[in-house]
């Protein structure tokens, strides 16, 4: 069975939807950094972050969506954009089955942090709003009530390769006959907590937010999933070895009519596995992380729209997406026209 | 798993039988132990001292006796994963496998959430060691956690962690049924697991679903609440060809999975029970099965007000007519709910009771609920038991119903 992507939708620093994330790719400008600053036994903690701008938001109206933090909004966005308006009246009558994957890595940490610093400051007051919101399928059981869809909703937790394990769901709910197409999303926000976290790994490493959501479906367009190969765990090997690996399971060369999109972040250290496994790439390549910043779980859901649109505009013939996790797997994809 | 266009679609279905199980809960710290609780009708709550509980309105649980961990590769891991592990080691030594390549999927809601709560401390405090920080950053993620496990098991594969709240672990096993049923993987090891931590018990108790006595009553018309527990549990899984190709030794077989997305609300199911519905009717309907032809429900049975009215609801839909003959109870009654891990160790404590051929119990019941025109099996008894249905609903909505049998009998 042929799959195909037939929606895409995205909410990142460059702004709401697409169009505003392959402006800032084609500029090679980085969005404006901002900061998150903190008062920490009398000093002030500071750490660049790229934030989703407040301005241009899309978020549908939905009355659950009210009360939660940036993370449901963001996939709320990308949902909608990647659907269209024609798709969601259709799955909100009940005439298309849509399945809703959500993987992601960091969650809902604007509220677990805030919960657990009442909790910590008196448990017995802490806010019953808050908690639901900061368990992990609180976002993709937002996503299923937008679409009034009764039909199967999973929440995927992975490192940053993890979008691949929501693209291999779907397609085999796809090919079991499930759903009548399938949602892969994720999203992730970012908080004072988060950012300094992943500083620990690498102090150049810029925190990043926001969503992707693609749209997956067997119907005929001009984007069609290739080869979706097993991830290649990092139980057993380093993840210079698990890259290697992953590139001779992809089987590809460069060639002025590929890309490769891969998840290098423009740190020395934690890309070096993956530039060792690419190194001999002669092709057309882009690492969309160096711009966008570190989105964790919505990086590689980034780097999937962004070779799907560089097919869709016919810039190239076929695209290779890799995504070097940093304690799960290596995984990657093919897309072709 | 994965998926090429150029190759053809799963079209035959195999059958899928479970070879290996393994489970840790506040019951016991392995298969034995629990089915003696379990058939002796024990309740096995006692007050927490992971955390502090002295400001919450409940301060107890079904808490783990967990022995202390001795090996250095996994010392760094998390209460829940240490859980896990011993779990996913007993079903694996069960079905005879020291390891191998084979797809791990795994369920979890809270994870190891204990460690963010000490990276959550430590972080206020200008004196945290950085180098400690990135551990705890670190070991604070399931998916570094589950590698860890698998690395510690010698399994390699594909990795999926699925956090669906409380069907976490039912959905983790109907995954691994359906890998295997379509031919995609020969075997899986799957499960779930959580442990207690402070957060999830604290945000509990702020929603006030836990009862202030400390002990649950599933069912009983006065129901007031849950209690917490812990645990893990695990199944190999193998299609029947495999089994037994390797002269493997079938406990069960896996006949259905229906999963489906409850939309009422986000933490209340709908009053019906419409999603319930649906996954036990699918689950069936997979199975070839009719209800009438079901001989126990492991339901879920929170013994919140709205769970188990919601969940009697679809039961009595489901089961119409043969709703008086249908065997059911909660075994939160005697180990809490645990969360990601439930419907994993429910599992297990349904082939417990498919083995066992006992039905345990809903302990606790003074008065049961008038949606209760099913048989609720209020204290341990003897029964022939061919087949078993079990259910895992969550925060969010995340349905799901599993069907095993003794081999050979659908």
């Amino acid at each position: 069975m042929s799959i195909f992507i037939t929606g895409t939708g995205a909410v990142t620093p460059a702004g709401w939807g697409v169009p505003a994330l392959l402006q800032v790719m084609a500029s090679g400008q980085r969005p404006a950094l901002s900061s998150i600053e903190r008062p920490c036994g009398g000093e002030t903690v500071s750490t660049p972050v790229l934030r989703v701008p407040a301005e241009g938001a899309t978020t549908p109206k939905f009355a659950r969506l009210r009360r939660t933090s940036p993370i449901s909004k963001y996939a709320a966005a990308a949902v909608a954009e990647a659907l269209g308006p024609e798709r969601m009246a259709s799955i909100q009558a009940g005439k298309l089955r849509v399945g809703v994957i959500f993987t992601l890595m960091n969650g809902c940490v604007n509220y677990s942090n805030r919960f657990f610093g009442e909790v910590m400051a008196d448990p017995a007051v802490a806010s019953p709003i808050l908690f639901p919101e900061t368990v992990f399928n609180a976002p993709s059981s937002h996503l299923s009530a937008l679409l009034g869809s009764h039909s199967p909703n999973d929440t995927l937790i992975t490192d940053g390769a993890g979008f691949f394990n929501g693209m291999d769901l779907a397609a085999e709910w796809i090919e079991r006959g499930d759903v009548d197409g399938c949602l892969v999303v994720s999203s992730e926000e970012i908080d004072w907590l988060s950012a300094e976290g992943l500083q620990l790994y690498d102090p150049q490493a810029i925190a990043s937010e926001g969503a992707a959501a693609i749209y997956l479906e067997p119907a005929v367009g001009p984007v069609k999933l290739l080869r979706l190969p097993d991830p290649i765990p990092l139980s057993n090997q380093s993840r210079a070895a698990a890259a290697a690996a992953l590139r001779d399971v992809l089987q590809v060369y460069g060639d002025d009519d590929t890309l490769l999109v891969d998840s290098a972040c423009g740190s020395t250290r934690l890309d070096a596995a993956e530039n060792s496994a690419w190194n001999t790439w002669a092709g057309q390549r882009c690492s969309p992380r160096t711009l966008l910043g570190e989105g964790l779980g919505v990086s590689t859901a980034l780097q999937v729209i962004i070779a799907s649109e560089a097919i869709k505009t016919k810039r190239v013939r076929k695209a290779i997406i890799v995504a070097t996790g940093a304690n799960q797997q290596c995984a990657g994809a093919i897309l072709g026209g | 798993m994965a998926y090429f266009s150029d190759s053809p679609s799963p079209s035959q279905f195999h059958r899928v039988v479970v070879t290996g199980v393994g489970v840790v809960s506040p019951m016991g710290m392995d298969f034995e132990e629990n089915a003696a609780g379990f058939r002796e009708g024990q309740s096995a709550f006692s007050p927490i001292t992971l955390f502090d509980v002295s400001r919450q309105r409940v301060g107890t649980a079904g808490q783990v006796d967990l022995p202390p961990i001795l090996s250095k590769t996994a010392s760094r891991m998390d209460r829940g994963t240490h859980m896990a592990l011993m779990a996913a080691r007993e079903a694996l030594a069960s079905a005879g496998l020291s390891g191998g390549a084979m797809p791990v999927i795994i369920g979890t809601s809270a994870a190891a959430m204990p460690i963010g709560e000490d990276y959550y401390k430590h972080a206020l405090s200008t004196r945290a060691d950085r180098h400690l920080q990135l551990r705890r950053v670190e070991t604070y993620q399931a998916q570094r956690q589950m590698t860890d496990l698998c690395r510690v098991l010698d399994v390699h594969g594909p990795m999926r962690i699925i956090s669906n709240a409380c069907a976490s672990g039912a959905n983790a096993i109907g995954h691994a049924f359906h890998l295997i049923r379509s031919g995609r993987a020969e075997r899986v090891l799957a499960g779930g697991y959580d442990a207690l931590c402070q957060l999830v018990f604290a945000g509990f108790d702020s929603l006030q679903a836990l009862s202030p006595s400390g002990i649950p009553r599933p069912f009983d018309a006065a129901r007031d609440g849950l209690a917490l527990g812990e645990g893990a549990g695990f199944v190999l899984l193998e299609s029947a060809t495999a089994a037994q190709a390797r002269g493997a030794v079938v406990r069960a077989e896996v006949l259905g999975y229906g999963a489906a997305t409850d939309i009422h609300h986000l933490t209340q199911p709908n009053p019906e029970g419409d999603a319930a519905l649906c996954t036990m009717s699918a689950a069936c309907e997979m199975a070839g099965l009719a209800p009438g032809q079901i001989d126990y429900i492991n339901s879920h049975g929170t013994g919140t007000p709205l769970n188990d009215i919601a969940e009697g609801r679809a039961i009595q839909r489901w089961a119409g007519n043969d709703v008086g003959k249908i065997h059911v109870s909660s075994t939160k009654s005697a180990i809490g709910h645990l969360l990601g891990g439930a419907g994993a160790v429910e599992s297990v404590i349904s082939l417990i009771a498919l083995e066992k051929q006992f039905l345990p119990a809903s302990l606790h019941v003074r008065e049961a609920d008038p949606v209760c025109t099913f048989d609720l099996v209020r204290a341990p008894r003897e029964a022939h038991i061919e087949r078993v249905l079990t259910n895992s609903f969550g925060f969010g909505g995340a349905n799901a119903t599993l069907i095993f049998s003794k081999e050979g009998a659908r």
